[in-house]
């Protein structure tokens, strides 16, 4: 806010010397870190290396020249799980949506759906994912009923959209209720009604909010996709299955382990960077070292 | 002449709590009612249930000769007439100043963009914040924000502007930025209903001081008469301890 001039200003020889010692401080501090991970690396690597197995599991789960000649097939699968992230992403956030603004409604037209929203989040989140994707892909097609494909990269994603809509759904109520009644009392008593206050002061605060827990989700999304190879379906982790049973060698599951962290590692690291700015927008006081 | 704003025997209690008790009071057109009272005496609810953000337990509120208490009535209509501003503010954190004064005219009033663009742009004008019109609201000060607010409300031509201790989340530099806009709409006629601790304020722009105690109106009258030579016990009371506490 303060506009006075900031150029005519030199540091004193006392904020000199104390910035001398912030930077003696933080170089010991290095020192100790770099010492401290070496120790803790190389005590974990070299129990691995010197374990009497080891000879074997090299051979079996890290074999470069192996895995190499994989790479191309378990790449491909690995895009079938990035196709199915994001068209399901986009289905799941509409859905999920929908059923967040349907549990927070008071509108008595509603009242059915209310209650329809809350038992389907209910099932959809209290259920294990891998049930849901077998229930799905092996029940439906048994049902025979025409017009819906048997397509299991299709079921697939239905049974992952339909349990994620439901966490995502809590997530994004979570954040409508913490907007704060004030919002809503101010919205309402300039006369806008409750839809518009929901939609233009209500939503908007509520969806920045829950940005990083989403994020989160997208990446436990893509990391899930991974569990349609139970259907059959030929993602990263079916791939390196067909391969891994094929030689007794295990280095495809290596391959695909280290493609999906490619993958998820950035995306995390992106979360956490944007959390910590939310926390540091919010309160003025700073992070406490 | 008859109120604009009428309440008779207003009634309102928080689950075991009486609030208001048979309160009445008559706001005629143009002039502004201050309601003084200690913290919990219902000056709040009062201007919240006029504002049909509670619902009363019996009585009845008339705004123009319309009973706005009937379930029957469009809240929303009866809320473009009453404006309400608040003691936190609660400007919308995610909107600029212009948006914020912007977005009941476009929605509310169907409103161009550029007609109610023109309007915030010219009420900015007018109460000297014109260069702040595209910051974010946690960039202004606290009383540009409440002022900010005011025009907020003012954007509807409201018929009556309730004032809910719009000063008191204010050190005492910024309180008088917003009294001058205050003053500034008594002197254009608008009818008010203000809850303050502000006495000198009150006696200002008052043209009826009433007294509020456990949901009553124990005393009412001219500024004069209320905050000077108050005739009940509990009035000269609650003075008595503003005066000791150096707010008066």
């Amino acid at each position: 806010m303060s506009e006075r001039n900031n150029s005519a200003w030199s540091p004193s020889s006392r904020e000199l010397e104390r910035r001398k010692e912030r930077g003696r401080i933080s170089r010991r501090q290095a020192i100790i870190a770099a010492i401290s991970s070496v120790l803790v690396l190389g005590t974990l690597i070299s129990i691995a290396i010197t374990s009497p197995g080891w000879a074997v599991v090299r051979k079996t789960f890290f074999d470069v020249n192996y895995g190499r000649e994989v790479l191309p097939k378990v790449a491909e699968g690995i895009w079938i799980n990035l196709q199915l992230t994001f068209i399901g992403g986009a289905c799941i956030g509409v859905i999920a949506l929908a059923l967040a603004l349907l549990r927070t409604t008071k509108s008595p037209a509603l009242t059915p759906f209310r209650y329809l929203a809350t038992a389907y989040v209910d099932i959809f989140r209290g259920a294990p994912l891998i049930l849901i994707i077998l229930l799905v892909g092996f029940g439906v097609p048994a049902l025979g009923l025409s017009g819906i494909p048997s397509n299991v990269i299709f079921l697939g994603t239905v049974a992952v959209v339909l349990t994620y809509s439901a966490y995502v759904a809590e997530v994004i109520r979570s954040g409508i209720l913490s907007i704060h009644p004030s919002q809503r009392a101010a919205a309402r008593s300039l006369g806008l009604t409750s839809t518009q206050t929901m939609r233009y002061v209500v939503l908007p605060q509520a969806i920045r909010r829950v940005v990083p827990p989403l994020l989160n989700d997208f990446v436990s999304l893509l990391k899930d996709t991974g569990l349609v190879s139970i259907l059959g379906v030929t993602d990263a982790v079916r791939a390196a299955q067909i391969n891994a049973s094929r030689t007794f060698n295990y280095t495809p599951y290596v391959v695909a382990a280290i493609l999906f962290l490619i993958i998820t590692i950035p995306m995390t690291r992106y979360t956490d960077r944007a959390i910590r700015q939310r926390m540091s927008n919010q309160n003025s006081e700073g992070v406490v070292v | 002449m008859s109120a604009l704003l009428e309440l008779r025997n207003i009634r309102k209690s928080f689950s075991t709590e009486l609030v208001l008790d048979n309160l009445s009071l008559e706001v005629p057109e143009h002039t502004a009612t201050v309601l003084i009272g200690a913290s919990g005496s219902g000056k709040s609810t009062l201007l919240r249930c006029i504002n049909l953000l509670e619902s009363i337990d019996d009585g009845e509120i008339y705004l123009d000769g319309q009973e706005i208490s009937d379930p029957l009535v469009n809240v929303d209509e009866v809320r473009r007439k009453l404006a309400m501003v608040f003691q936190s503010f609660n400007l919308f954190p995610h909107m600029s100043v212009l948006e914020n004064i912007m977005l009941a005219p476009i929605k509310v009033q169907g409103k161009s963009k550029e007609e109610a663009r023109a309007q915030g742009i010219e009420l900015l004008q007018r109460f000297g914040l014109s260069e702040k019109f595209d910051q974010y609201p946690d960039r202004l000060s606290g009383g540009q924000q409440q002022r900010v607010a005011i025009i907020r409300s003012l954007a509807l031509n409201p018929r009556v502007l309730l004032l809910d201790e719009v000063t008191s989340a204010l050190d005492p530099v910024l309180v008088n930025e917003v009294l001058s806009v205050v003053r500034d709409l008594k002197s254009d006629g608008m009818t008010m209903v203000l809850a303050t601790h502000e006495m000198g304020f009150a006696t200002q722009v008052a043209d009826q001081v009433c007294f509020l105690q456990a949901g009553n109106i124990v005393e009412r009258g001219s500024p004069d008469a209320v905050l000077h030579n108050p005739s009940h016990p509990q009035t000269r009371e609650f003075l008595k301890r503003l005066h000791e506490a150096g707010r008066l």
